[in-house]
C-alpha cells in the first residue's frame, strides 16, 4: 500500500474524530461523577482534535497548491490552469472541503472555549464541552465515512477537472468563511442552553454568558448573507442579489431565529421572562443550522447551487433528529423551572413590543421553512413536485418585514412594564410625524409604488426614533460639560450594547431602502446590434466596439468592448464577456458594472456572431443595489461596538476577584 | 395543556417535520429521464483519433455501446475507463461494438487519457459538439445501448461498471436481430 498525502490526511481525520469521541464522553463522565482528571483528558482531547483539523486543513492546502491529484477531492476541483488564488477557495469550494472547513470553526470555537471558561465556569463547563465535542465528533465523522475529503484517486489523472467556475470570485474566499463562522457560532450558546438544561441551572447565566457569542455569530451569519448576495449580484449575471434559492433561505431561517433569539433574550435578563421561549429559539436556531447543512447536501431539494450527494444526507437527518429530540426533549423534563416569574403587564410596553417582534420572526422563519419545503410537501401529499417561487416569499414576507422595521422603531423607546399616554407621546409623536412627512415627500416626489412608500415612512419614522433617543442622552451627557463629541463617544462607549444596536438597526435600514429601491426602480433591456451601433437606456447610450477572443489559463472568452456615454458624455467602457470553460456544458456570462452610490450600470453579453459583427447585450439599470453594501458596512460597526466589553462592569466585576488575590 | 401533556408535546413536535424530510431521500431531483428510450437512435459519421470513418448506420444489426466522455472529466471517467476495455475485449467478437465519443476536449489531453487506459475500441471527438446536442449529453460520462434495430435501449448517467455493462450487453444481445 502506498502512503501519500491521501493516507497521511485520512488517518489525522480518524484519529481526530477518535479524539473528539473520546473527549465528549470524557466530559459527561468527568461531569456526571465529577472526576476532574476525566474534563482535563477531554480537554486535552479537544484541543488535540483541533490541532489534528488544523493539520489536514493545511495539507489539503498544500495538495492544492502542489496540485496533488492522488487525492480525488483536489483532482475533481482543480486543475493545471486553475490560478493561485483559486486554489486556496478551492479547499472549501465543494461538499468535501466545506466540511473539513466547518469542523476546523468549530474546533476553534472548541479551543476558545476551554480557555475562556476552564476556570470560570466550573459547574456548566464539563457539559458545554461534551456537547461541542460531540458535534465536531459528528462533523469528524462525515469526513471520515460519507465525505471524507482524503480519498487516494487511482491511476492518477494528469489533470484535474477543476474548480466551478462561478466559484472563481473573490466573494468566494470570504463567503463560505462568513457563514460559517456564523453558522458554527451558534453551537456555542446552543451547548451553553443544553448545559443549563442538563445542570438544572437554568436561570440567566447562559444567557449573559453567552450574549457576545451568540451576537458574533449573528453578526458572522449576517456578513455571510450579503456576501452571498454581492456575490450573486455580480457572478451569476442576472442582475439580482437574492432569490429565495433553497441554499439562501437555509441561511436565511437561522438568521431569522437568531434574530428573535438576540432581542427575546434581553426580556429575560430584565424581566425574568420567557426562559422557556429562549431556549426553543435557541435550540431552534442551531438545529436551522444543521438543517441548512443538510439541505444542501443532501441532495433532497434541487438547487443552483447544491452541493453534490451521496449518503452524507441519511448523517445529517439522523444527527438532526437526535439533536432535537434530545434537546426538546431536555426542555420538556425542565418544564418546570421554566415558568417565568413575571406576567405581560400592558399591551403598551417594551415586553410587548419585543414578543411581537419575536413572532414576527417566527412567522418569516416558519414561511420560509414551509416554502423552502413544499416541494418535499406536495409530492407527499399529491404526488407532484411543485415549487413555490419569489412571488410566494415576496407577499408573505413584505407585510411581516415592513411590520418588523416598524418594531425596531418602537422596542427599544416605549417604556417597560407599562407605557403611559405621556411616555408614548413624548417618544413617538415626532419620529410619527417626520415618518408620514417622508412618505409625503417621496410620494411628492412621484414615487407611486404603496409597498415602497410604506418601508420609505417606516425607515424614516425608525430613523427618528433612534435620533430622537441619541439626541436625548447625548444633551444630558453635555450637561455635565463634555462637547458634543466627546458626549458622543462616551455614550457610545458607556451604553456600547444599546447604541450599538442601533446602529446595527441603522445598517437594517439601509439595507430595506437598498431593497425596496432596487426592486421599485430597477429598470434593464435588451437587444441585438451591430458593431458600432448603440443601445439607450434610462439617459445611457451604449455602443457595441468590437469583440475578442482571448484565451485564459484554463478557459477561453470572448470580451466585448462597449462604449457608455450619459447625458454629459463619456462615462466608461465596459468589457462584458462570455467564458468557455471545458468542463462546463453551456458558457458563463461574465458580467461587467459600474457600481453608483444611486444606481449601477450593470452589462451582460448574451449571443454573438463569430464574426463579431453584432452582438445581443442586456442592459441593467440596477438602482440603489449599493446601498445593501453599505448598510452591510454599518452593520460590521454597530456589531463591533455591541461586541466590545462594557468597560465599567468589568472594572467593577473584576475588583473583587483582585481582593482576593491579595 | 398540563406539565404533562406538554412534556411529550414539545419533543413530539419534532417528529413531522423529520419524518418529511426523510421522506425527501425517496426522490431524487436530479434524474432526468431520457426521452430517447425506444426512439430510433440518431445517426451520425464523425473521424476517429486514428483518421477512420466511423458511421452509426453502418453498424445496424450490431448492439452498439456509445460512450460521452472527456479527459478533464475527474473522476468519474478516470473510473469507468478500465471497464470499458474490459467490455469491448470480452464483446467485440460477439457482434458488439463500443464507441467512445470525446466531447468538449482538447485533441492532446484526449489522445493521452487514451494512451493512459491502452482504450483499443474507436473514438472519436465530436468537435461541433453536435452528436452530443442530438443525444441530449448533460454531463460526462453518459453511455448510451442501442439494439440492433438502431433503438436506444438505455441511458446510464455517470460512470458505467462492468456489471452494468455485462448486463445491459447480455440484455441487447439475447433479442433476436
Amino acid at each position: 500500500m502506498t502512503v501519500g498525502a491521501p493516507e497521511i490526511g485520512y488517518a489525522l481525520t480518524v484519529i481526530g474524530f477518535a479524539l473528539a469521541l473520546w473527549g465528549a464522553g470524557a466530559a459527561v463522565l468527568g461531569a456526571r461523577g465529577g472526576r476532574p482528571a476525566l474534563v482535563t483528558s477531554a480537554e486535552r482531547a479537544a484541543v488535540g482534535a483541533w490541532a489534528l483539523v488544523s493539520a489536514a486543513l493545511v495539507l489539503l492546502a498544500y495538495s492544492f497548491l502542489t496540485f496533488d491529484f492522488s487525492i480525488r477531492y483536489v483532482a475533481t476541483n482543480t486543475n493545471l490552469g486553475t490560478p493561485f488564488y483559486y486554489r486556496i477557495t478551492a479547499v472549501w469550494g465543494a461538499l468535501e472541503g466545506s466540511i473539513i472547513l466547518w469542523a476546523w470553526m468549530l474546533g476553534l470555537y472548541t479551543f476558545i472555549v476551554v480557555r475562556r471558561y476552564r476556570r470560570r465556569q466550573p459547574a456548566l463547563y464539563p457539559w458545554v464541552l461534551a456537547v461541542m465535542l460531540s458535534v465536531l465528533a459528528f462533523f469528524l465523522l462525515v469526513m471520515t465515512v460519507p465525505a471524507p475529503p482524503f480519498q487516494r484517486l487511482d491511476p492518477v489523472p494528469a489533470d484535474g477537472r477543476g474548480l466551478n467556475p462561478l466559484l472563481e470570485d473573490s466573494g468566494m474566499i470570504t463567503h463560505p468563511v462568513a457563514l460559517y463562522l456564523g453558522f458554527t457560532g451558534f453551537t456555542v450558546p446552543f451547548a451553553f442552553a443544553v448545559a443549563a438544561l442538563i445542570t438544572g441551572r437554568v436561570g440567566d447565566f447562559w444567557i449573559t454568558t453567552t450574549r457576545r457569542w451568540t451576537i458574533l455569530a449573528w453578526y458572522f451569519l449576517s456578513l455571510g448573507l450579503l456576501i452571498g448576495g454581492w456575490w450573486s449580484y455580480h457572478v451569476l449575471g442576472w442582475g439580482g442579489y437574492w432569490a429565495w434559492d433553497p441554499v439562501e433561505n437555509a441561511a436565511f431561517m437561522p438568521w431569522l431565529t437568531a434574530t428573535a433569539f438576540l432581542h427575546s433574550v434581553m426580556i429575560q435578563e430584565r424581566r425574568r421572562m420567557l426562559k422557556l421561549w429562549n431556549l426553543t429559539l435557541i435550540i431552534l436556531t442551531f438545529s436551522l443550522t444543521l438543517f441548512g447543512t443538510f439541505l444542501t447536501r443532501s441532495g433532497i431539494i434541487g438547487s443552483v447551487h447544491a452541493f453534490t450527494q451521496g449518503s452524507i444526507g441519511i448523517f445529517f437527518l439522523v444527527f438532526l433528529s437526535l439533536v432535537m429530540l434530545g434537546a426538546f426533549s431536555l426542555l420538556a423534563w425542565r418544564l418546570e423551572r421554566l415558568r417565568g416569574q413575571s406576567e405581560l403587564d400592558s399591551i403598551f410596553s417594551r415586553e410587548s413590543a419585543f414578543l411581537l417582534n419575536n413572532l414576527f420572526l417566527i412567522a418569516a422563519a416558519f414561511t420560509v421553512f414551509f416554502g423552502t419545503v413544499f416541494p418535499l410537501l406536495s409530492e407527499a401529499i399529491k404526488g407532484q413536485k411543485v415549487s413555490v417561487g419569489a412571488p410566494f416569499f415576496n407577499l408573505v414576507n413584505i407585510p411581516i418585514f415592513l411590520a418588523l422595521i416598524f418594531l425596531m422603531g418602537v422596542g427599544p423607546l416605549i417604556a417597560w412594564r407599562r407605557a403611559s399616554a405621556e411616555n408614548l407621546r413624548r417618544n413617538f409623536l415626532m419620529p410619527v410625524v417626520i415618518g408620514v412627512a417622508g412618505a409625503a415627500l417621496c410620494r411628492a416626489l412621484g414615487v407611486g409604488n404603496l409597498i415602497v412608500l410604506c418601508c420609505m415612512g417606516l425607515v424614516a419614522f425608525v430613523a427618528a426614533t433612534i435620533a430622537l433617543d441619541f439626541w436625548r442622552a447625548a444633551r444630558a451627557r453635555r450637561r455635565t460639560g463634555d462637547g458634543w463629541l466627546d458626549a458622543t463617544w462616551g455614550l457610545a462607549l458607556r451604553q456600547n450594547r444599546r447604541y450599538g444596536g442601533f446602529i446595527v438597526h441603522l445598517g437594517i435600514l439601509v439595507v430595506a431602502l437598498g431593497v425596496a429601491g432596487s426592486q421599485a426602480w430597477s429598470t434593464q433591456t435588451e437587444a441585438t446590434i451591430n458593431r458600432g451601433a448603440s443601445v439607450e437606456l434610462a439617459g445611457y447610450t451604449i455602443r457595441f466596439d468590437d469583440l475578442q477572443p482571448v484565451e485564459e489559463s484554463n478557459h477561453f472568452k470572448v470580451v466585448g468592448t462597449f462604449t457608455v456615454s450619459d447625458r454629459r458624455g463619456p462615462y466608461t467602457v465596459l468589457t462584458p464577456a462570455k467564458k468557455f470553460y471545458p468542463q462546463e456544458q453551456t458558457p458563463i456570462a461574465a458580467v461587467d458594472y459600474r457600481l453608483g452610490f444611486m444606481e449601477d450600470l450593470y452589462l451582460v453579453l448574451g449571443d454573438f456572431a463569430r464574426d463579431g459583427s453584432h452582438a445581443t447585450i442586456k442592459v441593467q439599470i440596477n438602482r440603489m443595489v449599493s446601498w445593501l453594501w453599505i448598510g452591510g458596512l454599518i452593520l460590521t460597526l454597530g456589531a463591533a461596538l455591541a461586541i466590545v466589553p462594557e468597560p465599567r462592569r468589568t472594572a467593577t466585576r473584576s475588583r473583587p476577584e483582585h481582593a482576593v488575590v491579595a | 395543556m398540563s406539565t404533562r401533556a406538554l412534556r411529550w408535546a414539545i419533543p413530539l413536535a419534532v417528529v413531522p417535520v423529520l419524518v418529511l424530510l426523510a421522506y425527501g431521500f425517496r426522490t431524487d431531483p436530479h434524474a432526468i429521464p431520457t426521452p430517447l428510450l425506444g426512439k430510433p437512435a440518431s445517426p451520425f459519421t464523425l473521424t476517429a483519433f486514428d483518421g477512420k470513418p466511423i458511421s452509426l448506420e453502418a453498424l445496424r444489426g450490431k448492439v452498439v455501446v456509445l460512450n460521452f466522455w472527456a479527459s478533464w472529466c475527474v473522476p468519474a471517467c478516470y473510473d469507468e475507463a478500465p471497464s470499458l476495455e474490459r467490455g469491448w475485449q470480452a464483446y467485440r467478437d460477439r457482434g458488439v461494438v463500443l464507441i467512445g465519443i470525446n466531447i468538449q476536449d482538447k485533441e492532446e489531453p484526449a489522445r493521452r487519457f487514451l494512451a493512459q487506459f491502452n482504450h483499443t475500441f474507436p473514438n472519436a471527438p465530436d468537435p461541433l459538439g453536435r452528436v452530443s446536442v442530438d443525444y441530449g449529453v448533460y454531463g460526462v460520462p453518459e453511455t448510451f445501448f442501442i439494439d440492433r434495430k438502431g433503438q436506444v435501449r438505455f441511458k446510464q448517467i455517470g460512470a458505467i461498471t462492468d456489471e452494468i455493462m455485462k448486463q445491459q450487453v447480455e440484455k441487447l444481445l439475447a433479442e433476436p436481430a
